[in-house]
């Protein structure tokens, strides 16, 4: 990364706010979330200091220790080991602190601490603290820590933000020596001649200074993630890191011999200091073990023993319906909208190649998939909302041990749940996952939760196929249909992690350990930036591939055109017809058609342009002055040689079955390909989606033929 | 005061984390979140059929699996 301004670290504990005052920092918007962990790479953001000052921010994942436990905190290990060698040093460290929570928060302060870089504390969540009527005296803990600074403040309510930035200016600008006094762990001699073979191989190998690589060799023997970091070194060979390890592990062993615990060391060490050292300054938190919380009392029902798991799936069972039913009054006017925009042109501009182009392939196409932004933008509300209050922790807690039944893992959920929305953001979630067997299961069934791309698929079919009635009086039965379709992903995507977890060797452990963030109050802005963005998203994606798509596939259907007048032929006869009808034996016995042939091969790109292919394709066909509305397109489609409909409600539900478990989306198998290096695993998503799909929609459109229904 | 196992603590209970079975990787990251000897928890909540355990510790709670809580000697 080539960076001129100088760079300051954001460093702290998950869920410690530090994204928060990366926002407020740098003006961006990233997403902030109330789930340990939510930041899964390191990002960069410029920020405006007092006197025109500027520099880079570099966020990071939140980690407990710089000892990585799992992929985002090996992150943070990897960068500070680079410190530890003087590239890329940023000129301070902000370390986050949750006020509210100070001794945990603190540990990772003091080992930055040992790092030759001013550190200031941003103290954020003091909010949270002066509620609780108590205080932190900032100038105390400032002496105590011998920081550079203690910058009492809160994100959420946006107070000391500028104290932050005057102190991070004054850093910049006043090139101060480090503060001789800062807190430093000290190491009994006893456990200093313990130490000393690794001490002085760090010295003599990375030119370590004397406290720096006296903390580096505690923290090599705790255990081997540490000393794995050394693995990947530039330069370091593998005689010399066989060196290490040999030199590690007798002085491990030696100090096993000597009653000395070398795996809980160094925490022990720091905690006794920290535990002390805040006790002689009044700053321990008051022992409040038995204080039941406000979020406590609210978990006696939300995660009851039988209520909390119900409370769950009726909170799904809600999100999805509600899909289908807040969303439809927007989408009458987005279409009435999209249909006088396309009428409008159709009839202003002289009839020719650009304007039925523009009508056909364009307007059609893309106004076809803009319909949905208000069902997508209901889902990310709801989604954003559980995550936001805290709630998807607790639902981590609940499943976790039917999730580590069929091979998964408690944090397993949040990734899932996040593919409910898109499967890329579910996938670089599940990094918060340690064990590497449970994280791969969770990425490959991700592409089975079905994401809101095929919620224009499925909306469509219901529209056009299942009548609007109730069932049982309250259920209203497109609703139902569309909740069966999240059902069916979901049960399969489990069946088949439990399935493949079999399969799959088991490196490593499997544990979970997981802090529980007091529930909040979703910020009304956070909720609605989140929806902006996704929103832009959706807009640009549909502006970018589903146009690009859609004015291709109107040249490969409106060509080429007859030899004798250059009229157009049957659209059957067009290049998009010939491919299509090429695949239809294949398709047939699923009950699709070379239309829908078609679909499924744009569809390849992303799934909702299944939706904007037809209507191109219908509007193509009808060459008329008017937008055709797709959903009347497919009712009235009429097969020439039977005269019957050609699609049924069976055909609907057999194209939503296919939609529910096909392999579709090209960003998802690029971002499995990253995730896992190597093409192995998006090979194996593609085969086994694939062949779910066809076998499903073989099963439910020859089954439901054998029994009767058209 | 007796030793027991951390996961036989009953809901509401406070303890004093004792020590470590030597078998438990996980020590070092809960040493890290300042589990370590000599300090009290409390358990909040049993997860049912032996699913994990919510405890508070420090400022804050935290969730273990029973097995991993089997591991952690307390005293109470």
């Amino acid at each position: 990364m080539e960076l001129n301004c100088p760079v300051i670290a954001l460093m702290g504990n998950p869920n410690s706010g530090k994204t928060a005052i990366f926002n407020v920092l740098t003006g961006l918007n990233q997403k902030v979330s109330n789930y340990p962990g939510i930041t899964v790479e390191q990002r960069i953001g410029s920020a405006q200091l007092p006197d025109g000052l500027k520099t880079d921010i570099l966020d990071f994942p939140g980690t407990y220790s710089l000892t990585p436990e799992s992929m985002d905190e090996k992150i943070v290990a990897r960068q500070v080991m680079k410190w530890m060698q003087g590239e890329e040093k940023p000129r301070a460290i902000i370390s986050v602190v949750d006020a509210d929570n100070l001794s945990r928060n603190l540990y990772l302060t003091t080992q930055l601490l040992d790092l030759d870089i001013p550190v200031i504390v941003a103290l954020n969540m003091m909010d949270r603290v002066k509620r609780g009527n108590r205080d932190i005296d900032s100038s105390v803990l400032c002496e105590m820590l011998g920081a550079d600074a203690v910058i009492p403040m809160s994100a959420l309510e946006k107070w000391g933000v500028t104290e932050l930035q005057n102190a991070v200016a004054h850093i910049l600008t006043n090139d101060t020596k480090l503060n001789p006094n800062r807190l430093q762990l000290q190491i009994s001699p006893e456990i200093e001649n313990h130490l000393l073979p690794v001490t002085e191989f760090l010295k003599d190998n990375f030119g370590y200074e004397n406290q720096l690589a006296r903390v580096q060799a505690l923290r090599l023997i705790t255990r081997n993630s540490a000393l794995d970091l050394y693995k990947e070194k530039n330069g370091f060979t593998a005689a010399r890191f066989e060196t290490l390890e040999r030199i590690r592990r007798e002085v491990a062993d030696k100090m096993e011999t000597a009653g000395l615990k070398h795996r809980i060391l160094e925490a022990s060490l720091r905690y006794q200091m920290l535990d002390s050292h805040l006790k002689d300054n009044n700053l321990a938190e008051v022992e409040e073990i038995k204080k039941v919380s406000r979020s406590e009392r609210a978990d006696e029902i939300l995660t009851h023993k039988w209520l909390g798991p119900l409370i769950f799936i009726a909170i799904l069972y809600g999100i999805f319906q509600s899909i289908f039913t807040m969303a439809t009054v927007p989408m009458d006017w987005i279409n009435t909208g999209v249909g006088y925009i396309g009428n409008y042109f159709a009839q202003t501009l002289p009839g020719g190649v650009l304007r039925d182009l523009l009508v056909e392939g364009v307007i059609a196409g893309v106004g076809a998939i803009i319909i949905f932004l208000p069902q997508i933008l209901v889902l990310m509300f709801f989604m954003t909302l559980l995550e936001d209050t805290g709630y998807m922790a607790r639902v981590a807690f609940m499943m976790d041990r039917l999730m580590n039944k069929i091979g998964l893992h408690g944090k397993s959920v949040l990734p899932l749940m996040s593919g409910y929305a898109c499967a890329i953001p579910g996938i670089m979630a599940t990094r918060t996952i340690d064990n590497w067997k449970e994280r791969l299961v969770t990425i490959l069934i991700l592409p089975l939760i079905s994401c809101s791309a095929r919620l224009p698929v499925y909306t469509l079919m219901i529209g056009a196929f299942i009548p609007e009635k109730k069932v049982m009086g309250i259920f209203n039965l497109q609703g139902v249909t569309m909740v069966m379709m999240y059902f069916l992903g979901t049960v399969t995507a489990l069946a088949i992690a439990a399935f493949i977890s079999r399969f799959i060797k088991k490196k490593g452990i499997s544990s979970f350990v997981m802090e529980l963030p007091p529930y909040r109050i979703p910020l009304a802005k956070s909720v609605f930036r989140q929806l902006l963005i996704r929103g832009k998203l959706f807009i640009v994606n549909a502006g970018k591939i589903i146009m690009a798509i859609s004015i291709v596939l109107w040249f490969l259907a409106s060509f080429p055109k007859s030899e004798a007048d250059a009229s157009s032929l049957p659209i059957q006869e067009s290049y998009a017809g010939k491919i299509g009808q090429a695949i239809e034996p294949v398709i047939a016995p699923l009950g699709f058609d070379w239309k829908i042939g078609v679909g499924l091969i744009t569809s390849f790109a992303a799934r909702e342009v299944m939706v904007s292919t037809l209507a191109t394709l219908y509007n193509v066909e009808e060459e008329g002055e008017y937008v055709v509305g797709i959903t009347e397109a497919l009712k009235n489609d009429v097969n020439p040689v039977t005269g019957l409909p050609r699609y049924t409600p069976l055909v609907a539900l057999s194209i939503m079955v296919f939609y529910v478990y096909a392999a579709q989306c090209m960003a998802t198998f690029a971002i499995v390909r990253n995730e896992t290096n190597t093409w192995k695993w998006p090979l194996i998503m593609i085969l086994y989606m694939t062949g779910l799909a066809y076998a499903g929609s073989l099963l439910v459109y020859q089954g439901g033929l054998m029994l009767g229904f058209a | 005061m007796s030793i027991k196992t951390l996961n036989s603590l009953i809901p509401g209970e406070t303890a004093i984390v004792d020590q470590f079975t030597a078998e438990l990787p996980l020590q070092s990251r809960l040493v890290e979140m300042g589990i370590l000897p000599g300090v009290e928890l409390r358990l909040v909540k049993k997860a049912p059929f032996n699913g994990p355990l919510e405890f508070k510790i420090r400022g804050y709670y935290i969730l273990l699996r029973w097995k991993d809580a089997g591991q952690i000697l307390v005293q109470g």
